[in-house]
């Protein structure tokens, strides 16, 4: 209501968190009125509840009344109050300045942090590589310190429990691979030779990196997600502080066991895949086995064995030294537990297929 | 004598098992409105299970519980989240989220439950951040950035986010000082003053016993042995309360308390 040049509003009823959208655009409107008179004054008398939302709402109506030069007067508040208001009137001070937003900077920035991400990758592999030497070169040196039931009990976890799951993926590699060439190959009566294809591809390349994916998808994550989860609840400092190297005690293991699992994984993969190409070879292409083992023995030799299952404990090795920086890396929270999981798994990969491809260049130049 | 109105917990013969192996074996407890009632008893008796069944995060196997005056079991869901909104928890570990910053986890509850205009919730999470105690460039800090004082003061502002009618408390001033724990227990004694809360606090803390709890609950093989105020507790013969509270670490907190009481009086 305004009288003279003076608004004079009057509050009622539950000033409360559930009427605060409301009261909000109330006091909006009041405060634009109160630009138009000389002074204003609020009685609040009538109000039957007022919380913390009320109060600040108030608070507001009064400063935004204040700022635009007028005068507020606060009458009628009920004593009980009066503590919250003081509460209040002491909050929200200070203005937080928003930093401006500059779009070139911005992308300057993010393409700065994604290169010096990148580095910092290179150097902590490094690290962890130059690490894991040193704390082998110990074990070797005082034997007595390897922890030899840790590196069994991750053999199990990822070399014995990881085999029929291995096992049924190659097994439908291999069977996959055979179909397809028989079915192209019948077209120019090349049947014969889709058995040197699933025996060079399979034992060359296709089981090892399928298998050696596998892992990075199954071990590589639950190694980080471990090492991350330990990095949080603080174990990893504990056993810094024990005199101990979590390197030796917590990842050497980890790497040994991936190591010794993955070429044998990678072989039972490889006769899996084999023995699935076999099957429909027999079924599909109507090929006997006799023929298919005999066409495979002159087909391959030990090279192409040799040559897919020595890439094997490599890429081991490149899977457990990523998933156990990125584990290392993991901060307090819980996203970044899953961001480093997930990173761990996407690295390995990417990391496994190139050195697939070096692995491939160099058997080349040494005509293997 | 408290009327029905002014209880605003009332939980009757409560049992609760936890993996086979009995709780709370008939457990029943008031709490009124506006006091702050402290809950103690011995590590493993069940303190924190009561707090967590009375909040539903546990099954009773029977029992009633009546929060506002209404049976939660005959609630219904809606019902229940209409009573979720009236009451706040600070768990023992702050159980911030831990990927959202200070002030998105002051205004997850409001998000949620209102529609308020973005400068309204901002300004009213920092207020809340304020009136607990932080300045408010805590706002865009992680929780993993934070000491463990101010994750509690975080997580009490979280807690007081929607303006609750009760708070619970599960111990709140482990793993703070002394100073910070003394801090901390002025701040929920203020806090309750100017909102009206009532505040159901879980502790060990002899020193907030004596600070700001108005009465005390002890727990003991399942049940509450003895409820009152601190007058009671020193009268108490059972021989657990005796310990407690007339023990040697229970008499320096009490002398302290003493003081407190007499240097209010020369003021």
């Amino acid at each position: 209501m305004i009288r003279g040049d003076r608004l004079e509003l009057a509050a009622a009823g539950s000033w409360t968190v559930d009427s605060a959208a409301d009261l909000e655009q109330l006091v909006d409107a009041a405060v634009a009125q109160a630009g138009r008179a000389r002074a204003a004054a609020i009685d609040m008398a009538r109000i039957e509840r007022l919380d913390t939302f009320g109060a600040w709402l108030l608070e507001r109506l009064i400063r935004d009344v204040e700022t635009a030069g007028r005068d507020i007067d606060l009458v009628g508040l009920p004593e009980r109050y009066n503590d919250l208001i003081q509460e209040t009137s002491q909050a929200n001070l200070k203005q937080p300045e928003e930093p401006p937003v500059d779009l070139v900077d911005n992308a300057a920035k993010v393409l700065r942090k994604a290169l010096v991400m990148m580095v910092r990758d290179i150097i902590l592999t490094v690290q962890m590589f130059g690490h894991l030497t040193v704390a082998m070169l110990r074990v070797i040196r005082k034997p007595r310190t390897f922890r030899l039931t840790s590196m069994v009990h991750h053999l199990d976890r990822v070399g014995w429990k990881a085999v029929p799951i291995i096992l049924l993926i190659t097994f439908l590699i291999g069977a996959i691979i055979a179909q397809q060439g028989l079915f192209h190959f019948r077209k120019f009566g090349a049947d014969v030779y889709v058995v040197d294809m699933v025996g060079i591809l399979v034992l060359r390349e296709i089981g090892v990196l399928i298998v050696a994916i596998m892992i990075a998808g199954r071990s590589g994550s639950a190694y980080t997600a471990e090492l991350g989860s330990m990095k949080m609840r603080e174990e990893i400092d504990a056993l810094q502080t024990m005199g101990l190297d979590p390197v030796e005690v917590l990842i050497l293991p980890r790497i040994l066991a991936l190591v010794i699992a993955l070429p044998a994984l990678a072989f039972l993969g490889s006769m899996a895949a084999l023995y699935g190409g076999g099957l429909v070879c027999w079924l599909y292409g109507g090929m006997s086995p006799e023929v298919f083992l005999g066409r495979l023995r002159e087909a391959i030799s030990l090279d192409h064995f040799e040559v897919g299952i020595s890439k094997a404990p490599f890429m081991a090795l490149v899977i457990g030294i990523i998933a156990s920086i990125e584990g290392l890396s993991v901060k307090g929270s819980a996203e970044s537990l899953g961001v480093q999981t997930t990173a761990s798994v996407v690295k390995s990969i990417f990391l496994v297929i190139v050195l697939d491809g070096i692995f491939a260049m160099f058997f080349a130049s040494i005509g293997k | 004598m408290a009327t029905e109105d002014d209880i605003v917990i009332r939980a009757r013969d409560v049992h609760v098992t936890l993996n086979e192996r009995p709780i709370l074996k008939g457990l029943s407890l008031d709490v009124r409105r506006g006091e702050v009632l402290g809950f103690v008893g011995g590590s493993g008796q069940g303190k924190t299970v009561l707090m967590r069944t009375i909040i539903g995060l546990l099954p009773k196997v029977s029992g009633t519980i009546e929060v506002f005056g209404i049976d939660l079991d005959k609630a219904g869901e809606s019902g229940r989240h209409e009573i979720e909104r009236r009451w706040g928890v600070l768990f023992q570990q702050g159980a911030l989220f831990s990927s959202l910053t200070c002030i998105q986890n002051v205004q997850f509850p409001m998000r949620e439950y209102l529609r308020l205009s973005n400068r309204l919730m901002d300004e009213i999470a920092i207020t809340k951040l304020e009136m607990v105690g932080l300045k408010p460039d805590v706002r865009d800090k992680y929780p993993a950035e934070l000491s463990g004082g101010m994750i509690k003061r975080v997580a009490l502002a979280r807690a007081l986010a929607l303006d609750p009618e009760i708070v619970f408390l599960d111990e709140p001033t482990s793993g703070l000082d002394p100073i910070g724990a003394g801090d901390f227990d002025e701040l929920i004694r203020t806090l309750q003053h100017t909102l009206g809360l009532t505040v159901y606090m879980v502790t060990h803390d002899l020193d907030s016993l004596h600070a700001i709890c108005d009465r005390i609950a002890v727990l003991s093989d399942g049940k509450v042995i003895i409820e009152g105020p601190m007058e009671a507790m020193l009268a108490c013969d059972h021989p657990w309360v005796k310990e407690y509270f007339r023990g040697k670490r229970s008499r320096a907190a009490g002398m302290a308390a003493t003081h407190v009481l007499i240097d209010e009086r020369v003021e």
